[in-house]
């Protein structure tokens, strides 16, 4: 009972440190945004005054005008449905191979210093290149862009998850050493938790290049998906759809990332310096 | 009197590596050790730096072995690491992702002691050293003496028979250093624990100890035990300006003198050999 009065004492100390002053946090979000304001701006006027051709980048207003067009006639969300299911599909495969699969590597030590290299090698094979393979094997359905995901998401995560459990402060290991724990309960009570963080910079990384990949897959051979939908569009001369397209992706990326880095915040809070 | 511990003859090696290519040689870091510690006493154990006391708090805490010899806890040989035994090590070695209330648990859960009893019992030796009101602070939120704080109520916690302290306060700033000091004898007082405390500080080891082991440079031996006669040092004002006090200061720092220039020498020599090996081999050659 007293645990989570003090935990919620400390949990308002942190609001109060964040919210108390309105003024700071108002000038905080204009830090934030002013200068995408000034490019949105920038974004209508130079069309409307004819500084660019209009057919080529039409004025912001009428790229949400597409967007919503597209909104209301459900492409929006069919196309969206599938992209996500996709690079979900693949990034979440990902974490449940890569995950557990490193921890063990990174366990047993000669077994990473031989595979290595080999995961480098592999992580540094754009994912892109070997689309073509994947298609050929795979064929052209969901297969090998879930495939494509996540060999994309595979090897991030894989060599995070490894340096976080090699990187374990050998005091913390040996100091749980000297209060006798098994090898299993010092795996569950101190690796994992200690290397968290450090496969939570995989997570992040899987969680960019699992969008980023996916949309050039879409590219290549769909019926469906975002990527798609741009490329699509984009032949069909459908310019301002097109930019609507781009825009929901980014818009994607930045609110995967936002859920990633809070869900890290929560679970790696102790992490926090003073930095803050 | 029996014996708490019991350090018999024991001698330790490490195969060592100057610098890559070179062949690994046997580097004998305790020669001969030997030790008897009593119930509830407070054992100090100095010796310059690399004499080998970590080693030798590694073997007591058994997670190593001995080359020969013998390490006893109450006549019993040491096996492994075990909850009978508690470790403070000076870098605190706290998990940064548990509160102090559940670092001071992590021994107990390790004990198989059920929830409840685990968080009033960590409570209890969170108040013992005088934190109470931080039990839900992270170790990043608290200083240097209080996180040494959480460490020594984790140790005490699992109520071990002999606590191992390993310089524990060599990274703390002098005050808190002090403050330390004078509660870790209250603290010692008040649940009579076996202390083994390993320093390279001469006044902290006459301060401390009842019984203070002078090491020799490497290979470490226990060169000369001096005892240390006070009856109770928490009454004393400033036991640091008693004439006894300073006096057997400088006994110890006779004894240590030469160890620890002959130990700069050896690290002098080390960083010769592991940084310009080329040189001494030419030297040597001629």
């Amino acid at each position: 009972m007293a645990g989570g009065r003090g935990e919620t004492l400390i949990l308002q100390e942190k609001k109060s440190l964040n919210w108390g002053w309105p003024l700071a946090q108002l000038r905080k979000a204009i830090k934030n945004s002013i200068v995408i304001l000034a490019m949105l701006v920038i974004w209508e006027a130079a069309p409307r005054a004819g500084l660019v051709n209009t057919t080529f980048l039409p004025p912001v207003t009428e790229v949400a005008a597409a967007w919503w067009q597209l909104l209301l006639s459900g492409d929006l969300a069919e196309h969206m449905g599938a992209s996500l299911a996709r690079s979900m599909g693949g990034f979440l495969l990902a974490i449940l191979i890569s995950i557990p699969l490193g921890l063990a590597i990174g366990w047993w030590k000669p077994v990473s210093e031989y595979l290595n290299p080999l995961l480098e090698l592999m992580r540094n094979t754009a994912a892109l290149a070997i689309l073509p393979v994947f298609i050929l094997l795979l064929g052209l359905g969901e297969t090998s862009k879930v495939a494509i995901v996540l060999y994309a998401c595979l090897f991030p995560l894989l060599l995070n998850t490894i340096s976080g459990v090699k990187n374990v402060d050998p005091l913390l290991i040996k100091s749980a050493r000297s209060m006798g724990l098994s090898p299993v309960s010092l795996f569950r009570k101190v690796i994992i938790p200690a290397s968290l963080p450090t496969i939570f910079v995989g997570i992040r990384q899987a969680g960019a290049s699992s969008i980023l990949v996916l949309v050039a897959a879409e590219m290549v051979g769909a019926t469906s998906g975002l990527g798609y939908l741009i490329q699509y569009s984009q032949f069909s001369f459908l310019i301002p759809q097109m930019y609507a397209g781009i825009i929901t992706i980014s818009v994607i990326g930045v609110i995967l990332n936002f859920l990633l880095v809070n869900l890290e915040k929560r679970l790696t809070g102790w992490k926090q310096s003073y930095r803050e | 009197m029996t014996a708490k511990i019991s350090i018999r003859h024991v001698q330790k090696s490490f195969r060592i590596r100057r610098s890559p290519g070179q062949h690994s040689e046997h580097q004998h870091a305790l020669s001969d050790i030997h030790l008897e510690v009593r119930q509830g006493e407070f054992m100090v154990i100095v010796g310059p730096s690399g004499c080998g006391k970590s080693t030798l708090l590694d073997l007591l805490a058994g997670l190593t072995r001995p080359d020969s010899g013998q390490l006893l806890l109450d006549g019993k040989e040491i096996a492994g690491p075990d909850l009978d035994r508690g470790i403070v090590f000076q870098q605190y070695a706290l998990f940064p992702w548990k509160t102090a209330l559940a670092n001071v648990e992590f021994g107990l859960e390790a004990k198989g002691i059920s929830r409840r009893e685990r968080r009033e019992t960590a409570r209890h030796y969170i108040s013992l050293v005088g934190l109470s009101g931080f039990e839900h602070r992270y170790p990043y939120e608290l200083s240097g003496g209080m996180k040494q704080r959480v460490a020594i109520a984790r140790s005490l916690a699992y109520d071990p028979e002999v606590l191992l302290m390993d310089e524990p306060f060599a990274a703390l700033d002098a005050q808190t250093r002090e403050t330390l000091q004078s509660e870790l004898l209250r603290i010692w007082e008040a649940t009579g624990k076996t202390i083994i405390f390993i320093t390279h500080g001469i006044d902290e080891a006459v301060y401390l100890g009842q019984r203070v082991a002078v090491m020799s440079s490497r290979p470490g031996r226990i060169k000369q035990i001096v005892d240390i006669p006070f009856q109770s040092r928490r009454n004393e004002e400033d036991l640091r300006s008693n004439p006894e006090f300073v006096r057997l200061r400088h006994e110890i720092w006779e004894l240590l003198k030469d160890e620890v220039s002959r130990a700069q020498e050896q690290e002098k020599q080390k960083t010769l050999d592991s940084f310009g090996g080329k040189e001494t081999l030419l030297k040597g050659g001629a």
